[in-house]
């Protein structure tokens, strides 16, 4: 076991992956000689070689397209889109391109490809640096999305990923790189060196996606999050008292809809919270499902927080972001529901 | 202050509309074997001229002449010769098909048999093409199975993509031939990974691209020639320049100057530009390039001059936007004639011997399409399973879509 910080798992599970199958391969804008700029690649390229970590052009959808077309003559390409506000150029190539390959082929071809993107917000990068596009990837079947919120998780979710037979888009919240970050700005963020789940395995391990986690056991009100907001509601549970069950769902889809039912249907209670805006989010998603099975268990309408339906502001990026307040405020508006 | 005129904006406009006389002046079509053969290892810059001219071995005699020809045996010609005359037919029974109610959708290859077929010939067993939806010449010429086609055509019991692809959009992984995407342009930027792949492996196999002259106009298209050119990519770059992308004609996508082969010139990449109705002169580039790719010489643009004589597919009708008589008009001629005509002057084929092989291909079609048409027809015979919607989404059926399947009743 190490400690490590999530962008240095992420670099980990390259390493791993690239080190026991000569098919994976990495590239991506600034990625080569670099490292990224976060540094996630940083040492691939020293270590396996130009062929197999190397700087692209800035071109989204030729990262994507030539992704696609390696995916095809055997390779298992682990691509990196720098911001995934950046992605747009790319999402003919991953919708209607990557996401359907195998269907459209009939398992003729297939596309093993990983799609790594920092996303999210916290970083005062404004709206081209900040977005949540998560619900854009998980309406097009065929893709998988993941979004892991700690180190030991990412690396075993992104081996995984590289290992998966299907495409899959990795989105790194970029405000957990260093830590575990609540939504208390104001604060230093606590070390990942200093938590759990900063020790990480230096070698192989995977984490099933698909498979959510229950970070916090809680009786009163079920909090379904991933990625930034998983910790955002676990400092909201402990701020407020309230006796919260704080669900991890690592993997949007596959969903773990079992994991979620089980506990809204022990705690008849149930907030979805996340940082990409409000409509047609994934939390419109969860709370369909949680109507669907849970509807005569629920003591209370169903909750989401989110951030507001407007582009990403930069100076007002703590008015925007649903901090530790907002989730607490809507856990006691369903209590008390 | 001076008076500054107003702007005005330029649309391009083709030479004629219908009702007109066609009109080709504007194409210029370069002597038979008067361009050179450069050596493959040639420097893009040394070679521009490649770009703005046209390659061509046929004459208007039907001899084969200059530096370019000399390099298919009668045999091979014969056989190219069969292989275009076998899509022409296959084309026409499926129009016709289509029209029979049989299926939904067809796009024919009138007029531009060539440059699938030859080109297929210029490759090798294991290197992969990513076609555009008018390459089946590329399949034909690769003896790839006439019925399981028209399975697929047909969306019948048999299709071997069973029902989830618009008719004609094939796949055969064995064929080099990729699955076809039926959105514009995705595939031109694949190729170069496909072919970067090659080279990241350390293979021998090269890839070629294709895509229409309208397409070109796609980011991808761009994309594509930046990765190629950055990485040297073992990769054929094929623009099908048929002049007509359904009503837009290719003066929209390429402006009023210039080639689309030039377009190779500004990545430093060698640009060709071929008469796509000459088979031989195809074969001949083709095998250049692909030389060229196999030599890890990097990439090569190719465009195919040729004319698209039917509709884009069977939902358009050119008659609102183009002479009816402009196929007539068109200066590079019926590629299935040219070669027919080249055979015989090489006494090797003849009218009597082309009748009677358009008898035998036709009567080939027809069996093919009798027992395609056993496993039944888009609205009639059989048909694949509706739990067929829900598999292969995923290598693993994920529960949500296990769900939903349970609930369509399967």
């Amino acid at each position: 076991m190490a400690r490590m910080t999530m962008i240095e798992a992420v670099r980990s599970a390259m390493d791993v992956s690239m080190g026991r199958d000569e098919d994976v391969v990495v590239f991506g804008e600034d990625v080569g000689y670099f490292g990224g700029v976060f540094r996630a690649t940083q040492g691939l390229q020293a270590k396996y070689g130009k062929t197999r970590c190397f700087d692209a052009p800035i071109n989204e959808s030729g990262i994507l397209g030539t992704a696609i077309g390696m995916a095809a003559h055997g390779l298992k390409p682990c691509v990196e889109i720098q911001f995934a506000d950046y992605m747009y150029p790319a999402y003919d190539q991953i919708t209607q391109e990557a996401a359907r390959i195998r269907y459209r082929s009939n398992g003729d071809f297939t596309c093993p490809i990983v799609v790594r993107m920092p996303t999210g917000g916290g970083i005062f990068g404004g709206q081209t640096h900040s977005q949540s596009p998560e619900a854009l990837f998980t309406h097009v079947c065929g893709l998988k999305v993941v979004v892991p919120s700690n180190p030991y998780d990412a690396k075993g979710l992104l081996i995984a990923a590289i290992e998966d037979p299907d495409p899959v888009m990795f989105l790194e919240p970029k405000r957990l790189y260093n830590g575990p970050f609540d939504g208390h700005h104001e604060k230093p963020v606590t070390p990942w060196s200093r938590h759990d789940l900063g020790e990480v395995p230096e070698g192989h391990y995977t984490i099933p996606i698909g498979k959510a986690e229950i970070r916090r056991s809680g009786g009163a009100v079920t909090v379904v999050a991933y990625g930034t907001m998983v910790h955002v509601a676990l400092a909201a549970a402990e701020e407020t008292g309230i006796d919260a069950e704080v669900i991890d769902l690592r993997s949007l889809l596959p969903l773990d809809l079992d994991t979620i039912v089980q506990s809204v249907k022990k705690t008849g209670r149930c907030v979805v919270v996340h940082e990409a805006t409000l409509t047609s989010g994934f939390g419109a998603e969860v709370v369909s499902l949680v109507q669907e099975h849970c509807f005569y268990s629920l003591e209370a309408p169903v909750v989401r927080v989110t951030g507001w339906d407007t582009p990403y502001p930069h100076a007002q990026e703590w008015d925007y972001f649903p901090g530790p307040a907002r989730v607490g405020r809507a856990l006691k508006e369903v209590m008390e529901g | 202050m001076t008076e500054v005129p107003h702007l005005s904006l330029h649309v391009p406009e083709p030479a004629v509309r219908p009702g007109g006389e066609p009109d080709f002046s504007n194409v210029k079509i370069a002597k038979a074997g008067s361009v050179p053969r450069p050596p493959v290892d040639a420097a893009p810059e040394d070679i521009r001229d490649l770009a703005y001219s046209i390659i061509r071995v046929l004459n208007r005699d039907g001899e084969a002449v200059g530096p370019w020809a000399g390099l298919l045996s009668d045999e091979e010609l014969l056989t190219g010769l069969r292989s275009m005359m076998k899509l022409r037919a296959f084309d026409a029974r499926m129009l016709m098909a289509q029209r029979q109610g049989k299926t939904s959708f067809y796009m024919q290859h009138l007029g531009e048999e060539a440059v699938a077929s030859a080109f297929r010939k210029a490759l090798q067993k294991g290197d992969m093409n990513f076609p555009t939806y008018r390459q089946a010449g590329l399949l034909i010429a690769d003896d790839y199975p006439m019925v399981e086609m028209m399975n697929q055509i047909y969306s019948n019991e048999a299709d071997p993509l069973r029902g989830r692809q618009l008719p004609i959009m094939y796949s055969s992984k064995a064929h080099g031939f990729f699955t076809i995407s039926g959105n514009l342009a995705t595939q031109y930027v694949q190729a170069v990974g496909w072919a970067m792949a090659s080279a990241i492996k350390k293979d021998t196999k090269i890839a070629a691209a294709w895509i229409g002259d309208g397409s070109t106009a796609e980011s991808d298209f761009h994309s594509a020639l930046v990765f190629a050119s950055t990485y040297k990519a073992p990769v054929i770059l094929n623009i099908v320049n048929n002049q007509w992308a359904i009503s837009t004609f290719q003066g929209i996508a390429r402006g009023g100057s210039g080639t689309f082969a030039a377009r190779g010139l500004g990545f430093g990449i060698p640009a060709l530009r071929v008469d796509g109705n000459d088979y031989l002169a195809v074969y001949a580039v083709a095998k250049w390039a692909a030389e060229r790719a196999r030599r890890n010489l990097g990439p090569t643009l190719i465009e195919y001059v040729t004319y698209r004589v039917g509709a884009h597919s069977t939902s358009d009708d050119p008659s609102a936007y183009r002479p009816k008589t402009e196929s007539e008009a068109w200066p590079l001629g019926d590629p299935v004639l040219r070669l027919k005509k080249h055979l015989i002057v090489r006494g090797v084929w003849s009218e009597e011997r082309h009748t009677q092989a358009e008898a035998e291909i036709l009567d080939e079609v027809i069996q093919a399409q009798k027992q395609a048409e056993s496993h039944g027809t888009l609205h009639a015979g059989g048909k694949p399973s509706v739990r067929d919607i829900f598999e292969g989404v995923y290598a693993e059926m994920p529960a949500h879509i296990r769900r939903q399947r349970q609930k369509a009743g399967y």
